[in-house]
């Protein structure tokens, strides 16, 4: 499941393609819509984190959601309280969530699979009723949260807030998955995938592992601290009661659908964990999340590598019949 | 009808072939040895009768098919395996390791007969006795070894199985666990496929012996025969 | 704080402290025998929980329900262990750790679609009046502890003096040995599962008289399950027994010396703490990792 080294002509084609869609999308459907698809950039930065920790260096968190919320309630203090512009507050949140990521790893460093995931999950868990907590009321608003305002388009751009702030989440986006696969293909992504799979083995052969670990937490808590700050911005609200444990399994749920250990899985994954709700809530309340549970036991079952592993699959297996014919045919 | 009838046995660890179309057989009563050098596939012919590995091929015992049986399944039917390394229960008593033996008897006098032969146990092994409520974990080698052979014998076996019992071991208590074992076998009818790196002593207590050499048995015949053999005595025996 | 109050918040944090006993207990049992720590323990007991309720709702006299839900659960947690379980038993640990939260988040969601979110009442089996002339435990905590100890040791006979016991012990500690005396190894397993699940279920509905029933009830008092089952040792019955009833008292004390707003966070920093500095627990095993 390592990223390629080169992109070939084709899929440079694909993205390219792929851009100029999301490019012209948001002009021919709702500002609604175009929320949504705002959104489904933020879970993509937010899985590609994620995807960082646990698909491609095997530490698995379950406590996601809290490094959402701490860049989501920066981007909102920072805006509120101290009036500074909405793109300032993404490297702060960024650079918070790179410190917080980092010191909540190096104590990580000791936990192996099952207690890291506990861990994890005790941080996601108590996420809620810290950012409620008396104490902090004066910073985070407490249980009512802060309010922000979108923001408008710069330089007097023909777009409507909608418009603008999903242009600007779609450049962030493309900007955080270039560095990002530039870190999984080289050194550093080598260095993390060699110490999911192998640990002691990479340790001999000088790895360092406990600062690549710590590091990549870092790295996968900032980029979904970022993402965090974002989607404040985008729903304009912050409240402690929507970065509740559930935030952490929808993330969860969207990187295993999406593909662990998979770049593009972290766009499938967002396409999911933003649309399949809508459309399932409208059956029932609690089918968005019977629906995320069938899916996390059944992909377990059946499609381990998730949507981007079966892509994967089918293309290989559609190389290996158009090879198979075109040597038929100059045999 | 032999007790043990094994045709064309092949055994697999994942992608690797280890046995290459094994065949032999064993009458009710005797005690066969398995002999070979490390890694010639001794130990993985007798996981593979306890279904412990994947294989192909026929295994018989007592006339119904075992192959591709479970475990549990296997040692029900009567054929008790003593792996190397003993598989003691280490955090569990001596005594523990010893019921649990008799786990899968029925009937309503099993209680009683679980303790007479617990008791019969410590008559063959009565350094056992002395420590039956310790944990099975801080026995001696040897004691963890006679542990082992008495917990199979609590199963009550007709046939034994047993995975270099010599291993790690004084000759003094080698030769007390060969021992009981000559005894079982002509007191209680317990038939006893041996496999042991120590070709001397098992040729002296076996009466059959296979040798193995890369999973396929390349000689066969008596104890008496294979001992006379020269090839053996050179590669084996040592003189 | 007065002796008076510190009196107080020792009983009632063992009281509370004999339900993380219970839950912590039951996650122990399935770590035992599988070395998985299971995500959905609070959600399984939450839904029997429910269950009891509907029956109770029904008009089924307390006690009747009561044990019917305690059997249900039991029959139900072995079902999820051979079903659900089972096919991801040898998969790698995020494999594992992935059903048990989409376990957690059925059962959630199912309890909330069949029975609202609106909390419920959940009835009591002892008296409101308070007893033994004393101001310091309710009638409910008592008997709820007496329950739980009850339980406890009902367990403890179990697995120490019975052969079935005794095989679930062995088959937890030593899968292929077990095999060769012919214990049938998934079977040990479903069973463990099962009694897990109704020790849970006892805790729920001992505990739901107290924080009311809805859908979310069981999920705090799992964090404090998991960190009695860390301070008392993973591996380690009786140090999760202990270990919880030192976590209901720890809550009680912190609370009332820091405000009751951050008690989760206790739970976390405790969880953190526990396995960074002492991992084993108070009287788990030390485990060596041969390289």
């Amino acid at each position: 499941m390592n990223p390629e080294n080169r992109i070939d002509s084709r899929k440079l084609a694909g993205i390219g393609l792929l851009l100029a869609f999301a490019c012209v999308l948001p002009f021919h459907i709702s500002n609604y819509s175009v929320f949504q698809c705002t959104m489904v950039l933020v879970y993509a930065i937010a899985l590609l984190g994620l995807n960082m920790l646990t698909g491609f260096n095997g530490q698995i968190s379950l406590g996601h959601g809290a490094f959402y919320a701490i860049g989501a309630y920066c981007a909102a203090v920072l805006m509120d309280h101290y009036g500074m512009p909405y793109w300032a507050t993404l490297p702060v949140a960024g650079a918070v969530c790179l410190v917080a990521g980092f010191l909540f790893g190096l104590p990580a460093l000791r936990l192996e699979g099952l207690y890291l995931a506990l861990a994890t999950y005790a941080l996601g868990v108590c996420m809620p009723q810290l950012l409620k907590y008396k104490g902090f009321e004066s910073w985070t608003g407490g249980v009512q949260g802060i309010s922000i305002i979108k923001p408008d388009a710069p330089f007097g751009l023909p777009l409507n807030p909608d418009r603008w702030l999903y242009f600007f989440t779609l450049a962030v986006a493309l900007l955080m998955f270039v560095l990002g696969w530039n870190l999984l293909r080289g050194r550093i992504g080598r260095a993390m995938i060699a110490i999911r799979d192998q640990p002691i083995a990479a340790e001999a052969m000088g790895v360092n592992n406990a600062f690549y670990k710590s590091l990549t937490f870092g790295v996968s808590a900032m980029y979904t601290g970022i993402a965090g700050a974002l989607g404040a911005i985008a729903v304009q609200f912050v409240a402690p009661d929507s970065f509740s444990i559930f935030l952490s399994i929808s993330l969860l749920v969207g990187m295993v659908v999406g593909g662990l250990a998979s770049i593009s899985g972290a766009v499938f994954g967002a396409i999911f964990v933003q649309f399949v709700p809508n459309i399932a809530s409208r059956m029932s309340t609690a089918a968005p999340w019977a629906i995320y549970g069938v899916f996390l036991i059944v992909f377990m079952y059946v499609m381990p590598g998730g949507i981007a592993g079966f892509i994967r699959i089918l293309a290989a297996q559609a190389t290996r019949r158009f090879r198979a014919v075109r040597s038929r045919r100059s045999a | 009808m032999a007790l043990l009838d094994v045709a064309s046995l092949e055994a697999f660890y994942g992608p690797t072939q280890v046995l290459h179309g094994l065949s032999f057989s064993m009458q009710e009563g005797s005690i066969t040895a398995l002999l070979g050098a490390n890694g010639a596939g001794k130990t993985t012919t007798l996981r593979a009768l306890c279904g412990m590995v994947a294989t192909r091929g026929e295994m018989r015992f007592a006339g119904e098919r075992i192959d591709g049986r479970a475990t549990e399944d296997v040692v029900r039917r009567g054929i008790a395996h003593v792996p190397d390394g003993r598989g003691t229960f280490l955090d569990l008593t001596t005594e523990d390791n010893l019921r649990l033996g008799a786990y899968s008897r029925k009937g309503a006098r099993r209680k009683a007969e679980t303790a007479a032969d617990i008791e019969r146990m410590y008559g063959y092994f009565p350094r056992l006795r002395e420590r039956h409520r310790q944990q099975a974990g801080t026995l001696s080698g040897g004691e963890q070894q006679m542990l082992a052979v008495a917990r199979a014998l609590m199963l009550r076996p007709r046939l034994m199985l047993l995975d270099e019992p010599s291993f790690g071991l004084a000759p003094l208590v080698v030769q007390h666990i060969f021992d009981i074992m000559r005894t079982i076998n002509q007191q209680e009818r317990v038939s006893i496929l041996l496999v042991e790196q120590n070709a001397a002593m098992a040729l002296e207590l076996a009466d059959h012996a296979y040798l193995i050499e890369t999973g396929r048995i390349v000689l066969s015949g008596s104890s008496r025969e294979i001992r006379d053999n020269d090839a053996v005595r050179r590669s084996y025996l040592g003189y | 704080m007065s002796i008076d109050d510190l009196l107080a918040q020792i009983l009632s944090g063992l009281a509370t402290g004999s339900i993380y006993a219970s839950v912590a207990l039951a996650l122990v049992m399935i770590y035992q025998a599988t070395h998985l720590v299971n995500f959905a323990q609070g959600e399984l007991a939450m839904f029997s929980t429910y269950l009891a309720w509907s029956m109770i709702d029904a008009g089924m006299p307390y006690w009747g329900a009561f044990f019917a839900t305690v059997g249900i659960s039991f029959v139900a947690g072995m079902l999820i262990e051979r079903v659900i379980v089972r096919p991801v038993e040898n998969s790698p640990v995020l494999a594992v750790v992935i059903v048990f939260i989409g376990l957690l988040v059925i059962l959630n969601s199912l309890a909330g679609w069949i029975f609202t979110y609106t909390i419920k009442t959940f009835p009591s089996p002892f008296p409101s009046e308070p007893v033994l002339g004393q101001h310091y435990v309710s009638a409910h905590q008592l008997g709820s502890t007496a329950i739980t100890l009850a339980v406890l040791l009902l367990l403890y006979v179990f697995f120490r003096f019975s052969p079935l016991g005794l095989a679930m012990r062995a088959a937890a500690q030593n899968p292929a040995s077990s095999r060769l005396v012919g214990i049938r190894v998934g079977w040990m397993l479903a069973l463990g599962w099962g009694l897990a699940a109704a020790v849970g279920s006892i805790a729920g509905m001992m505990i739901a008289p107290v924080v009311f029933l809805d859908p979310n009830m069981m999920s705090g008092i799992l964090l404090y399950a998991f960190a009695a089952a860390l301070v008392g040792g993973i591996d380690s019955p009786g140090g999760a027994v202990f270990g919880g009833f030192l976590v209901g008292v720890l809550e009680n004390l912190v609370g009332a010396a820091i405000g009751s707003e951050l008690k989760l966070t206790v739970a976390l920093v405790l969880i953190v703490g526990v396995l960074v500095v002492r991992p084993s627990g108070l009287f788990g095993k030390v485990h060596v990792t041969r390289v």
